[in-house]
């Protein structure tokens, strides 16, 4: 029977998926414990692998001697750097790390070799069997006597052991401050952090022998990164290999790199000829490290009366570890997104990364630009008070309109920032509480921004930055097919919404399928909030490509022109008439003589947002920023100095939100974890040893002692973005730290510029501050006598 | 190392099982039994992604020993759907997105189940302070407490 003499039934109206808080598409395995993490897959016959780790923070290796080991029972592998081709690195022009240390070790903790055993006592036998000889050299474990001038160099290439200088200069900066009419400058510091995700540092390696393939699950939030540094390290054809990223419990920026325990595994499994599964300890998991490094930063602003910034200098040293990682990157940030919160008049950048004999320092959750905000809008709220300007107001005298270029050449195309403003003075009572609450309670604020998506890619390919597949066939079902790696974020179910949206479908009739490079178009990852900008862009192309030939088809079957279609998701009709199709019939139509239908759409940064062509122009740029503005309310005890975080306003421009509920899931988690770098959370180290490689002495704050997070989404409508979308879990993260010493000033007249502000440095301020007054008084009562 | 023959009650059923003698009642439930939903999240007690009830107390699997449970009641999150339909609590987790990565949420859901069965009607304190052994990094907790209170007021 003809579609046409179909009488059309009644169809579910057409469904909008697109700003609807909706659960997540995978939510149901995580609350009822079905959802396989990396460690939760069954493998029954896995081998255990296992990390020896160096005693030494800097040294030559002699002689690592596993003969012995080799001989115990139950142990199928032993390996050493030998065993790996090439070294890695995340960024090509830096790769100077092996996954297991070759000819030097470089810090305190560094895997040296391993060792795959039948089970966890005979590979703790084994590890305890290899015997290693290291010849010690000084080492290094902060920034400045790892830059002096008799220093010994961790990489010979490096002189200084400076990984990266950052020289740039925008605009007429003397001139600016001459100008300006007032000038201040600080200095700050900020000590380093670990991400902490809960999940545990795990992968899964099969070696199969018969045909020399590779298969790893592993916790990535970057496989086609870890694809790539397994083919180099093991010095196999990529071809050979597949990559699968199971449930990821959280990343932060841990795992936006190929990791040395990942392909420890995979060399392992190579070298027992079987499968190695491999489970770092909460220690392993910190030792492992990539995080934000400990930054000593020096900056002078410039002002008009008015509160206009007519100039910025600033100095940024970060103790980067041991190895390049991201580090590059980390310090240009810094530098970059001096611009494009406000408009400045002319900025001054010099960086220094570091290497010391630490743990390797990487991304994490607002990568590079964190610990500069934080010195930033310190200074602005302190320049604010001299020039009797409230913080409000000198923000607003440097506000962007968009479209603008920055100085560096960054694009903003949309900027929200005047709305979060006017939704944080609002909710917080900014005007009417500020200066009038009970002794001891404080009012900060602060703004930040943030990148959706480096607009340059890591590796130049030449391929479009992202590609999304979609799999129509006889069942009516669509499945997605994603590399972009779901770490907890969402993006399996952001790309549902954005199918079903285009489509008005439910999104009942839309399956994910995700990151498994047998089967999905390779993604870059998820790092620098990309995903939602990038993937969700190309999942849209996508799904306007399939709807463009579903449409067709009901056209060619209804003798209609395909304009006259009126799409409505479960059905269709010819505007203006009573004929139509169903969607099951649409798709038999679209499925006669092509069969099953893939569709591909991609989505690649337009060269105009790519930045400059200076060096280290990529770093910075992007498609779209979001902007934050938030406020902070605190509880300070000035005989303990402990802080009590009693509320945050905090409002997101996150372009449009696509999904409220899970934007604001992100935001909540980003601003609290930028309260945590604020007052509680530092490593520490003796000797390069570290102290707090656990959650007990590393403080991340429990539900008892974390504050309500209100926040108001602010939709500026990107021009670029998937329907004006942009990102929502990093920027939110910046400006924390600020508002809440902005709050602790506000309390307690004591400036801190040292993070964390934990109880024993505030007190110490505080008490110094009693000291000088009983002084003044003695002073004074003196000079009365 | 020697092994013994375990006696468990875990949801609802009698599992014996050999174990070493010193085996945590955390790998035998994920070794042992394959109830892999109870996570192990750090070295020993830091961070209560392991929580299940043991006699309805929450209890973290990690620093249990096997042995030392022995007949008693133990429940993970694997007890608390009915026929494949989640819990109310579940659900209200799922909904009000209580989870995002996931993988501290059957601890926490483990623990917020404990309170509930103490105290229907908890104040936002209470809640708080039964989540407080439990370690989030994702949500900073905003949308946890909600899922609990959500769960309150559907029971209600």
């Amino acid at each position: 029977m003809k579609a046409e003499h179909l009488p059309l039934r009644e169809a579910a109206p057409p469904t909008h998926s697109i700003g609807t808080r909706q659960p997540l598409v995978d939510g149901v395995e995580k609350v009822s414990g079905a959802a396989h993490y990396t460690a939760d897959l069954p493998f029954p016959n896995a081998l255990v692998g296992r990390i020896g780790r160096s005693t030494v923070a800097h040294g030559v290796i002699r002689r690592i001697d596993v003969t012995r080991a080799l001989a115990l029972p139950g142990v199928r592998a032993v390996i050493t750097g030998q065993d790996f081709a090439v070294p890695y690195g995340v960024i090509p022009i830096s790769q100077n790390e092996w996954p297991l240390a070759r000819d030097i070790v470089r810090y305190r903790g560094e895997p040296l070799f391993a060792v795959a055993a039948v089970d966890a006592a005979s590979a703790a036998a084994a590890l305890a069997a290899v015997s290693v000889d290291i010849e010690p050299l000084p080492a290094y474990f902060d920034a400045a006597s790892a830059r002096a001038s008799d220093a010994v160099l961790l990489h010979i290439d490096k002189p200084g052991n400076l990984e990266r200088t950052v020289e740039q200069d925008f605009g007429d900066v003397d001139g600016g401050f001459a100008a300006a009419d007032l000038v201040m400058e600080r200095s700050f510091h900020c000590a380093e952090l670990a991400h902490g995700q809960i999940e545990l540092n795990a992968s899964v390696a099969q070696w199969d022998v018969e045909r020399n393939q590779l298969t790893v699950h592993s916790v990535t939030q970057v496989p086609y990164y870890l694809h790539l540094m397994l083919a180099q390290t093991l010095g196999i054809d990529s071809a050979a290999i597949r990559v699968v990223k199971p449930f990821v419990g959280g990343g932060f920026g841990h795992r936006v790199e190929p990791l040395n325990f990942e392909m420890v595994t995979a060399a392992l499994a190579r070298a027992a000829g079987g499968t190695v599964r491999l489970e770092l300890t909460r220690e392993e998991t910190f030792l492992t490290h990539r995080a934000r490094p400990d930054s000593d930063i020096r900056l002078k602003i410039g002002l008009t009366k008015s509160g206009e910034i007519t100039a910025v200098d600033a100095e940024v040293v970060q103790r980067g570890g041991a190895y390049a990682g991201y580090g590059l990157v980390t310090i240009l940030y810094a530098g970059a997104l001096l611009h494009a919160l406000y408009r400045v008049g002319a900025v001054r950048f010099r960086g220094y990364r570091v290497y010391t004999n630490l743990p390797p320092c990487g991304a994490m959750r607002g990568h590079g630009a964190v610990n500069i905000r934080f010195a930033f809008e310190s200074l602005l709220d302190e320049m604010a008070g001299e020039l009797g300007l409230d913080p409000f107001a000198l923000r607003r005298a440097n506000l962007i309109a968009p479209p603008y270029r920055t100085l560096n050449e960054l694009q903003v195309n949309s900027y929200g920032l005047p709305k979060c403003l006017d939704a944080v003075e609002h909710a917080s009572g900014w005007h009417e509480r500020r200066g009038k609450l009970p002794k001891g309670r404080g009012l900060g604020m602060a703004c930040s921004h943030y990148v959706s998506g480096s607009a340059k890619p890591v590796h130049w390919s030449g391929e479009p930055h992202a590609v999304v597949n979609l799999k129509l066939d006889f069942d009516g079902g669509i499945t997605i097919l994603t590399g972009a790696a779901d770490i907890g974020q969402g993006s399996n179910t952001l790309l549902t919404q954005v199918v079903a949206e285009v489509l008005l479908l439910p999104m009942a009739r839309i399956r994910v399928v995700a990151t498994d490079s047998a089967l999905t178009p390779k993604d870059n990852g998820s790092y620098s909030s990309r995903v939602s900008f990038m993937v969700g862009n190309a999942a849209l192309n996508a799904a306007q490509a399939l709807k463009r030939i579903l449409v067709e088809a009901a056209a060619r079957e209804l003798k209609a022109d395909a304009a006259a279609i009126e799409w409505l998701g479960e059905r269709c009709v010819v505007a203006g008439s009573e004929r139509g199709m169903d969607f099951a019939q649409v798709v038999r139509a679209a499925l006669t003589d092509a069969g099953t239908l893939t569709v591909k759409g991609t989505w690649s940064t337009p060269p105009e947002t790519q930045g400059g062509k200076f060096r280290g122009a990529a770093v910075g740029s992007t498609a779209g920023f979001s902007y934050t503005a938030q406020v902070v309310e605190v509880e300070v005890d000035e005989d303990t100095g402990a802080v009590r975080v009693l509320h945050c306003w905090t409002a997101h421009d996150c372009g449009r939100a696509l999904n409220p509920m899970a934007v604001e899931g992100q935001v909540q988690g980003a601003v609290w974890m930028g309260l945590g770098q604020a007052l509680a959370e530092e490593t520490q180290y003796h000797q390069g040893l570290p102290l707090r490689a656990n959650f007990l002495d590393y403080r991340i704050a429990t539900a008892a002692e974390s504050p309500p997070i209100d926040v108001t989404l602010i939709e500026s409508i990107d021009p670029l973005g998937p329907f004006g979308a942009k990102e929502a879990s990093e920027g939110g993260l910046h400006s924390a730290p600020p508002a809440l010493a902005a709050a602790v000033c506000d309390a307690t007249g004591v400036r801190m510029r040292d993070l964390p502000i934990t109880p024993d440095r505030l007190l110490e301020v505080i008490n110094e501050r009693r000291r000088e007054a009983r002084r003044a008084a003695a002073r004074a009562a003196t000079a009365k006598a | 190392m020697t092994t013994r023959l375990l006696r468990l009650q875990v949801n609802g059923r009698e599992q014996a099982l050999a174990a070493r003698d010193a085996a945590t009642l955390l790998e035998v439930l994920r070794d042992g039994l394959q109830l892999t939903g109870t996570k192990q999240g750090c070295d020993g007690g830091e961070c209560g992604a392991c929580t299940v009830l043991v006699d309805g107390a929450p209890r973290l699997a990690c620093i249990t020993l096997a042995a030392s449970v022995e007949d008693r009641a133990i429940e993970t999150i694997e007890s608390l759907a009915t026929q494949g339909r989640l819990s109310a609590l579940q659900r209200a987790f799922h909904e009000h997105l209580g989870a995002q990565c996931g993988f501290c949420t059957p601890g926490m859901v483990m623990a917020a189940e404990s309170l509930l069965r103490r105290e229907p009607q908890p104040s936002e304190a209470q809640i708080r302070a039964a989540l407080s052994g439990n370690l989030c990094r994702c949500t900073g907790y905003v949308k946890i407490v909600e899922s609990v209170q959500a769960a309150v007021e559907t029971a209600r």
